[in-house]
């Protein structure tokens, strides 16, 4: 996952092009993508993937290829358009989109976000339960566990979401000491993991990671089986919103050069490649040592690692990814209603991520719930790729709220809801599991959206051409 | 002091991932490890705050 940026630069230049003296260098981008994807739900994604008795091969290359591909979607469909037109994401979808659909985007954003975080508070109050020893959620649970589980959850919720909305800047700022010793800690649990998984020599990696740690076979109970594909496509769509969603539209904005997008290796690499391996093979430790033991706990798989060391990492990854992601969703809903104050709307928004935190089924669904923020989020993206980029070119008017002064954009917002419905369809009813849908999808969304387009423009062409015969 | 504060941060980040290493490597036990990694991590966010460049917004 990718922990929600910290440096806020999307509090700069709102509502107009970023000026060629406020450009930032190779050397930003480097540091900000390398730190930010190694985030506190890392620890929860890796076990996940054994759970779902993924192959030693199909982990490592659907890996290797499908953060490649998350990388070439930065490189290639959001930085062009970021450093062409150099706005914000919302701004550019406000000029296309018109303001109350970008509102129903804000607030579809929002609830994701405010999930998100309730996975981040879920994963840090696993923490609790090395030192008290309450009941924790399995990894079939959908409901609460026990007393101590709630009790757990919501101290630390209520304690995320105070914090976020009194220092938010405080914690900000503790992430980035934080981020270099958080990349270490990783790579710290998986030299552990596989050690006790019996590797002694690298040039007997292959042999225990094929034999040991990713065998294959029949996934766990109640989980799908994962392949080459389900990875690649996880590994690929994982950020989805970000790339193809375009939502770093608002960072890459600030890029001298679009080939400055090359940057996301570094977190692709460091935290859904070394992070995600590292984690996954605590989990394959866990295992070895009683196979019955299945639960996904970040807290007591790092704890049996690194010891206090690897509790702290568990706490210290989930607070500083949540308390960014809090505020965000605070910032997505107070756009709904400006008047709101944001220290309240985070606090609000903390409680109800709280509670979702106490369901454990966000989290030991966390992988179907990030493909489905993806197939929610993303149609944007596409109407604006093809509002950037192909519209001009057929005759058609690109930004057409902007241009026409009306508040909702019927052909982007129907193309964006037909999109998530033909989502759902393929997955309730066409047998697509939901990692695959939201390719199929991006060609529905640019292929209506031009189409919708194609009619609505024509139609109030016609109207200003021939006002009475249109009426 | 910010030269000392990096030098001992750099010390600090080489005490939390040194331990594994030699764990790996059969030189120290997995608590040895663990709590070497305790004090690697105390030194840094002790000293990390006093160098480290702010560029919060």
């Amino acid at each position: 996952m990718q922990r929600v940026k910290h440096h806020e630069p999307v509090n700069e230049y709102e509502r107009e092009p970023v000026p060629e003296h406020a450009l930032l260098g190779l050397k930003s981008y480097v540091g900000q993508f390398s730190g930010e994807h190694v985030a506190g739900t890392e620890i929860m994604i890796g076990p996940l993937f054994i759970a779902g008795g993924v192959s030693a091969f199909d982990f490592i290359f659907g890996l290797l290829v499908g953060n490649f591909l998350a990388v070439l979607s930065w490189t290639f469909l959001t930085a062009p358009i970021a450093t062409r037109a150099r706005l914000t994401m919302y701004y550019q979808l406000e000029k296309i989109c018109g303001r109350k659909l970008v509102s129903a985007y804000n607030f579809a954003n929002g609830t994701m976000f405010t999930v998100l975080a309730g996975a981040m508070i879920t994963v840090s109050a696993t923490a609790w339960g090395v030192f008290f020893k309450f009941s924790m959620p399995e990894l079939t649970d959908t409901l609460p566990t026990s007393l101590g589980w709630v009790a757990a959850v919501l101290v630390t919720g209520v304690l995320f979401s105070v914090v976020a909305a009194y220092g938010y800047r405080f914690v900000a700022r503790f992430a980035n000491f934080a981020a270099p010793w958080l990349v270490l800690m990783f790579l710290a649990f998986g030299i552990i993991g596989f050690r006790e998984m019996g590797l002694t020599r690298l040039s007997d990696f292959w042999h225990v990671a094929s034999t040991e740690i990713w065998k294959g076979g029949e996934p766990l109970a109640g989980r799908v089986k994962f392949t080459f594909w389900h990875v690649l496509f996880f590994a690929w769509f994982c950020n989805m919103a970000w790339h193809i969603g375009m939502a770093d539209l608002s960072i890459l904005r600030f890029a001298k050069k679009s080939w400055y997008a090359l940057s996301s290796a570094g977190g692709m690499y460091l935290g859904h490649f070394m992070a995600w391996v590292a984690a996954s093979t605590l989990y394959a430790v866990q295992l070895k040592h009683d196979p019955a033991n299945t639960a996904v706990l970040p807290g007591p798989l790092a704890y049996s690692a690194c010891g206090l060391a690897g509790l702290l990492c568990v706490v210290i990854a989930g607070w500083t990814t949540a308390n960014p992601t809090l505020y965000r969703a605070g910032l997505a809903f107070q756009s709904l209603h400006p008047a709101w104050s944001r220290f309240k709307v985070t606090l609000v928004i903390g409680l109800i991520a709280s509670l979702t935190a106490i369901f454990p089924i966000v989290t030991m669904r966390l992988l179907d719930f990030v493909a489905l923020w993806g197939m929610i989020l993303m149609p944007m993206g596409a109407v604006i790729f093809v509002d950037f980029w192909v519209l001009a070119r057929i005759g058609l008017q690109r930004n057409f709220a902007e241009s026409t002064g009306c508040s909702i954009n019927w052909a982007a917002g129907t193309a964006w809801l037909a999109s998530i419905a033909v989502g759902t369809w393929l997955v309730l009813r066409g047998g697509v599991q939901i990692y695959f849908v939201s390719l199929p999808c991006w060609f529905v969304t640019v292929l209506l959206y031009i189409v919708l387009s194609i009619l609505m423009q024509r139609r109030a062409l016609a109207a200003s051409l021939h006002p009475k015969t249109a009426q | 002091m910010k030269l000392i504060a990096q030098i001992v941060s750099g010390i600090a980040l080489l005490g939390t991932i040194a331990p594994p290493v030699l764990f790996f490597n059969d030189r120290l036990d997995l608590a040895g490890a663990q709590r070497w990694m305790l004090v690697g991590t105390i030194l840094w966010f002790v000293t990390a705050p006093i160098w480290m460049e702010h560029k919060t917004e």
